[in-house]
């Protein structure tokens, strides 16, 4: 089980329907704190090398953002969350063809590793890479050069909505590319 | 590419919308019932004497076991779609309908003679059933299985099967419209065997088009 407490339920839920509304801020803060869960989560479950904690934190946080329209708002937001990230953790370890090694009893301490993510080449990074150049170039503006839409629209010399449109699709297809790799 | 230069990336996108998934699972049903409607028109349609087959008993009775598998596969597919929902309670209610039909059965045998078993069986429309109600449930299951591609099953292959007896319960309540044999035994029988055929294709469905 995870370390459900009301107060990351009640705050997460808050934030994530501020987000639906349309609050972005709310969003990039529900985003934050879910890859914190996440990553205690990944981490307390591979107890053996082969996957990546970060890339399973990554793809789950790339699945929410895809799915997020199946949250019914009436409902608790961790379970679901857990959900897709228990999901994209055994998807992590089939697509690398290994025995699935997940921890399912209850492991009180975690393993002792900094709180900052590790940094290597991500699985999110080469999905990137497949991409076709027009997206890719402004995906990696919007995440890795950190440009706002407006100013990727400036760099590229096309519209806000054609960026907004790009950026959707590349971040769909993506998430697609992960779905048919197993 | 950093989660943090992830988040920042998925935070520009907030602004897109998809259909919530509550709402997609009506769309879906509206349009499987709606193509399954227009097939069985264009094809065998309802059989003449319908007004006054409903007041028979075995009749208006196939219409309670098609709707039961379809209302009870109508909701579990809708929790399959979304981590972490509850399903096992629906998981059981599934077996409504195969309890529905098999008192049927038995009651069956009690009414008729061992002699007539099976002729009623056999029927006359075997053939039309087992080739109709795949016919008719295709469209549907192609409707599900998008509704399931929009969605977030965690088990793709279980949602697939259930996408079929979906499909399967959509087409059959049409198909037993205008099917004239309407024994508990025929329906049991090759009503199954249709239904298991739109299921297995849904569940292989599932397995290479419903992944996320």
């Amino acid at each position: 089980m995870e370390p459900v407490t009301g107060k990351d339920e009640a705050e997460l839920s808050r934030l994530l329907r501020a987000a639906l509304a349309g609050d972005e801020k709310a969003y990039a803060d529900f985003l934050h704190r879910t890859a914190a869960l996440v990553r205690g989560f990944a981490r307390r479950r591979i107890v053996q090398g082969g996957v990546d904690p970060e890339d399973v934190v990554q793809e789950t946080l790339l699945a929410i953002h895809v799915k997020r329209h199946t949250w019914r708002q009436d409902q608790p937001v961790l379970p679901w969350l857990y959900a897709i990230a228990r999901f994209k953790l055994i998807d992590a370890f089939r697509r690398r063809g290994r025995r699935i090694e997940i921890d399912i009893g209850d492991i009180a301490e975690t393993i002792a590793e900094p709180e900052a993510e590790s940094v290597s080449e991500r699985d999110i990074g080469r999905a990137l890479d497949g991409l076709t150049p027009a997206l890719r170039s402004v995906v990696s503006s919007v995440s890795v050069e950190g440009r706002s839409i407006g100013e990727t629209a400036t760099k590229l010399g096309i519209s806000e909505t054609a960026v907004r449109v790009s950026l959707h699709r590349g971040l769909a297809a993506i998430a697609r590319r992960f779905g048919k790799t197993t | 590419m950093r989660t943090d230069d992830l988040i920042k990336a998925l935070d520009a996108d907030a602004r897109s919308r998809a259909m919530p998934q509550a709402a997609a699972w009506w769309v879906a049903l509206g349009a499987a019932v709606l193509i399954a409607a227009t097939v069985f028109m264009l094809t065998i349609g309802p059989r003449p004497d319908m007004a006054s087959a409903m007041h028979t008993m075995r009749f208006p009775a196939k219409f309670t076991y098609t709707v039961a598998l379809a209302v009870t596969a109508f909701v579990f597919i809708r929790a399959l779609s979304v981590p972490g929902a509850a399903t096992r309670r629906l998981a059981l209610a599934m077996w409504v309908a195969p309890i529905l039909v098999a008192v049927a059965v038995i009651l069956e045998l009690l009414a008729v003679p061992s002699a007539d078993w099976g002729r009623r069986l056999i029927g006359t429309n075997m053939y039309i059933c087992m080739t109709f109600i795949p016919l008719i449930g295709l469209g549907p299951l192609a409707v599900f299985l998008m509704a399931l591609r929009h969605g977030a099953p965690p088990r793709p292959v279980l949602s697939g099967a259930v996408a079929g007896l979906l499909a399967g319960g959509v087409a059959a309540t049409f198909y037993a419209a205008h099917c004239f044999d309407d024994s508990p035994l025929f329906v049991a029988t090759w009503y199954t065997i249709a239904i298991a055929f739109l299921t297995a294709l849904g569940a292989l469905g599932g397995r290479l088009f419903v992944r996320w």
